[in-house]
């Protein structure tokens, strides 16, 4: 059953990692290009060496790195897939949903709000020139701590609500409860954890698109995973039942 | 209506062994891929890390778009 699903999942995501990939290729890569050039001006504004921030990284050409913008969303794709798929295997008989269809479609949707959404609204995706290197280590350092938090709000928001369930609590109620209660913990994560870069003088529209272009990769990604994922295994379960 | 019947539930202990390792397996490649570098891992393995960099190179637009945390 785990190796099944594992397959499935890794199949699953280097698809959708690979469609994520052409969107964020076409309608992503023109702002990378965009924040680069703003990059590349502060650092000759400054008149400091070019060096600054990407010049002395020079390992590959930007058309290389465009390249390789579909390996990072296939590789992404392949591995978070898989991982998807194991958590799927585990969750499948728990959830409410009664068909590998709409599973795979909320427990994408709950991965989704807990890997991405919650910690994106605190700490957004940066292009390139905003966020000093120097800082890589704690912006890293956040971003998991921010995602692994976030995992646990949505699981354990799950879990209370099954509980509270199970307890014979009028729906109304619960859904308030569980609703009130998750909002007001993301709350406290958001205030709690430090505050992400400072963009300084990078353009807001360039930097909004970019932000844009990188929620759309990500909705395409986990979007693509549930359906997919969801049409393999509805698929399999039609074969095994006839 | 075959398929509303629920799946028979796994319990943690009736996880397989090999899949922990696989789990371990995948967050490893996954953070090559989308986050390691040279200042990242710099200041735990040394000069080392450095060669991580042409992996973070190679897929930096990835990481950007991914919205993790690149340089």
């Amino acid at each position: 059953m785990f190796a099944t699903f594992l397959h499935r999942g890794m199949a699953a995501g280097l698809l959708a990692g690979l469609l994520c990939g052409f969107f964020a290729f076409f309608l992503g890569e023109p702002v990378v290009d965009g924040a680069i050039q703003v990059e590349e001006a502060t650092a000759a504004d400054h008149q400091m060496e070019a060096s600054a921030n990407h010049g002395h990284e020079e390992i590959f050409s930007r058309s290389t790195q465009k390249v390789g913008l579909l390996f990072a969303t296939s590789l992404f794709g392949v591995t978070v897939g898989g991982i998807f798929g194991m958590v799927y295997a585990y969750f499948r008989s728990r959830l409410l949903s009664n068909s590998e269809w709409s599973r795979s479609l909320s427990l994408t949707s709950a991965a989704f709000f807990g890997v991405f959404l919650i910690p994106f609204l605190k700490y957004p995706a940066n292009p390139p020139g905003v966020g000093s290197p120097e800082t890589i280590g704690s912006r890293t350092t956040e971003y998991f701590a921010m995602v692994t938090l976030s995992l646990v709000v949505v699981v354990s928001t799950w879990y209370v609500a099954r509980e509270l369930r199970a307890r014979g609590m009028s729906t109304p109620v619960r859904q308030l409860v569980v609703a009130l209660g998750s909002v007001v913990v993301i709350g406290v994560l958001y205030s709690a954890l430090p505050a992400g870069p400072d963009p300084g003088e990078f353009p807001a529209g360039l930097l909004w698109d970019f932000r844009l272009s990188s929620l759309g990769t990500q909705v395409i990604f986990w979007a693509g995973l549930g359906v997919i994922f969801g049409f393999l295994n509805e698929r399999y379960a039609r074969k095994a039942s006839t | 209506m075959e398929r509303s019947v629920s799946p028979k539930a796994i319990s943690l202990g009736e996880i397989p062994w090999w899949s922990w390792l696989v789990l371990v397996l995948l967050l490893v490649v996954l953070f090559l891929a989308l986050s390691a570098s040279g200042d990242l891992l710099a200041p735990l393995i040394g000069k080392a890390a450095y060669a991580t960099d042409y992996l973070h190179e190679f897929t930096h637009d990835g990481r950007h778009l991914l919205a993790i945390p690149c340089h």
